[in-house]
């Protein structure tokens, strides 16, 4: 709940890589997955289940994320999220952040939520231009799997 | 006959009214003109999973709290257009919101609830689901955000709780006079009662320095204090980074020990204490001799001790060393505690 310095971030993300070897780009993405899979950030995956029943209806809710993210802590500014609808089952997702790569961490937090909805997907990071990171999103199967529940009630 | 072909007329557009309020306000009832149930809603079809609300009254379903009480349907239809307060009758006596409107057909009402502020247990208690909310309905979007500040008040809690700790810490550390190494009395109770406060097993010694007194009377006071920093370096030595060791008084010490969850190990570093204490101090040609008695409590999780409490017991602990001739570690207990009292009783006749 500190703000930190962006470069902080960028330092540490480095630094991990080295340490663990792997890709930088590797990492943000398990990072994605981590915050919404893990039962320590249980409460983000639940915050995004709100955006919608269907996983086309969550993808439209990312518009409005970093709005829904102000209105609980005021200071918190996620990355500017624009999805676009290419097709019925083809969208595009732009992300931009002062954190290079940071379209990487949803990679993993569209891929996840992609199985908690129990959709079927296929995701791209299209690389980075000047307008931030792009995913290509397709919807393969919308009732792939029974995807994790989701009861708006939970114990507080 | 004309009248029979208005009335399904009218029961045609009747049906297409509670299909659109369905939607619209899934949490409708319509009651006919004796104040009985003939439709629910979706969402309220979920909540009477166990008995059949079509055919009852309404007020047998409901307890109307306000704006009055009433209890026929002809008060009912005066209450149209007004904010009204019920509840269920039964369990889980769910709070509702209301207002009633008259229907499509004469003397038919609409009654269109919601759970106000009850909302966050309602969801939880009937299971609902987005869906069970109408698109419009700002439901959702609240809780939502009760949701989300209560992520954020816990996080904002537990960086507290580290920062508190790391304050703790700071603290200790000045608590702690670094050239003995000894607490101060009151980083001791300090550290003490958060682990009493969490519920931790651990142990509390208090050591007594056995003929200190001879040594001071005798060989003076600069031998004194030697020997008292030789005994605080000794019980620093013998014991974990992480217990306390302060001096109480004279030639007392207590030490605190967090987290221990085998009495054995209490039982082994006293009698290290006492085996180092033992050795001959060296004083300036002079050689002080001195023992220790130990008095020791081991805490275990389920106990609801107080520190007053633990600070009793050791003390009856380390009487009972002292009594059975010094030099020795007694744990407390129970028994020894109701031995204490007789012993005590007996001394005061």
């Amino acid at each position: 709940m500190l703000i930190y310095d962006d470069e902080l971030t960028t330092q540490i993300l480095d630094a991990a890589s080295a340490v663990l070897n792997r890709p930088r780009f590797e990492l943000m993405e398990d990072l994605g997955t981590y915050l919404v899979s893990h039962p320590n950030t249980e409460s983000l995956r639940r915050l995004l289940r709100f955006g919608g029943v269907t996983f086309v209806e969550f993808l439209h809710s990312l518009n409005e994320l970093p709005d829904r993210a102000r209105l609980a802590v005021s200071d918190l500014d996620l990355p500017e999220l624009d999805l676009r609808d290419q097709a019925a089952t083809e969208f595009s997702l732009t992300c931009k952040s002062s954190i290079a790569g940071a379209g990487h961490v949803f990679m993993g937090i569209l891929r996840t939520m992609a199985d908690d909805y129990g959709a079927l997907v296929i995701l791209e990071h299209l690389g980075v231009s000047k307008g931030g990171g792009t995913i290509s999103i397709s919807l393969v199967v919308t009732e792939f799997s029974e995807g994790r529940r989701f009861n708006l009630g939970v114990q507080l | 006959m004309g009248d029979q072909i208005n009335m399904a007329e009218l029961t045609v557009a009747q049906w297409g009214m509670t299909d659109m309020l369905d939607v619209i306000c899934p949490m409708h009832l319509v009651l006919n003109k004796t104040g009985h149930i003939i439709h629910v809603g979706p969402t309220l079809e979920k909540i009477h999973s166990k008995s059949d609300w079509i055919g009852q009254r309404f007020l047998e379903v409901f307890v109307l709290q306000r704006p009055r009480s009433i209890s026929s349907a002809k008060e009912l239809h005066e209450l149209e257009s007004t904010k009204l307060h019920l509840r269920l009758r039964h369990p889980p006596e769910t709070s509702l919101k209301g207002i009633l409107v008259p229907g499509l057909i004469a003397g038919q009402m609409v009654v269109d609830l919601s759970f106000g502020i009850s909302v966050v247990d309602a969801v939880r208690e009937f299971s609902l689901t987005n869906t069970d909310f109408a698109p419009t309905d700002l439901t959702i979007e609240m809780l939502y955000l009760v949701e989300a500040k209560s992520a954020a008040m816990e996080a904002s809690r537990k960086l507290n709780l580290r920062l508190r700790d790391s304050m703790i810490v700071a603290e200790e550390q000045a608590f702690t006079d670094t050239l003995t190494g000894l607490k101060n009395r009151r980083a001791f109770d300090f550290i003490m009662d958060r682990q009493i406060v969490a519920r931790r097993s651990f142990g509390l010694m208090q050591i007594d320095l056995d003929f200190f007194k001879a040594v001071n009377d005798t060989l003076g006071h600069a031998a004194g204090d030697h020997v008292l920093q030789t005994a605080s370096r000794i019980m620093i030595d013998e014991t974990r980074d992480s217990d306390s060791v302060a001096p109480l008084g004279g030639d007392e010490f207590v030490i605190f020990f967090p987290d221990v969850t085998d009495p054995e190990v209490l039982r082994n570093i006293g009698q290290r204490i006492i085996f180092q204490l033992e050795v001959p101090i060296h004083f300036q040609e002079q050689v002080c001799q001195i023992s220790a008695s130990i008095g020791t409590v081991f805490r275990a999780t389920e106990s609801s001790s107080t520190a007053k409490q633990l600070f009793e017991n050791v003390d009856i602990a380390l009487y009972a060393s002292k009594k059975m001739g010094r030099a020795q570690q007694t744990f407390f207990s129970e028994e020894l505690k109701a031995n204490a009292w007789d012993d005590r009783t007996l001394t005061a006749q």
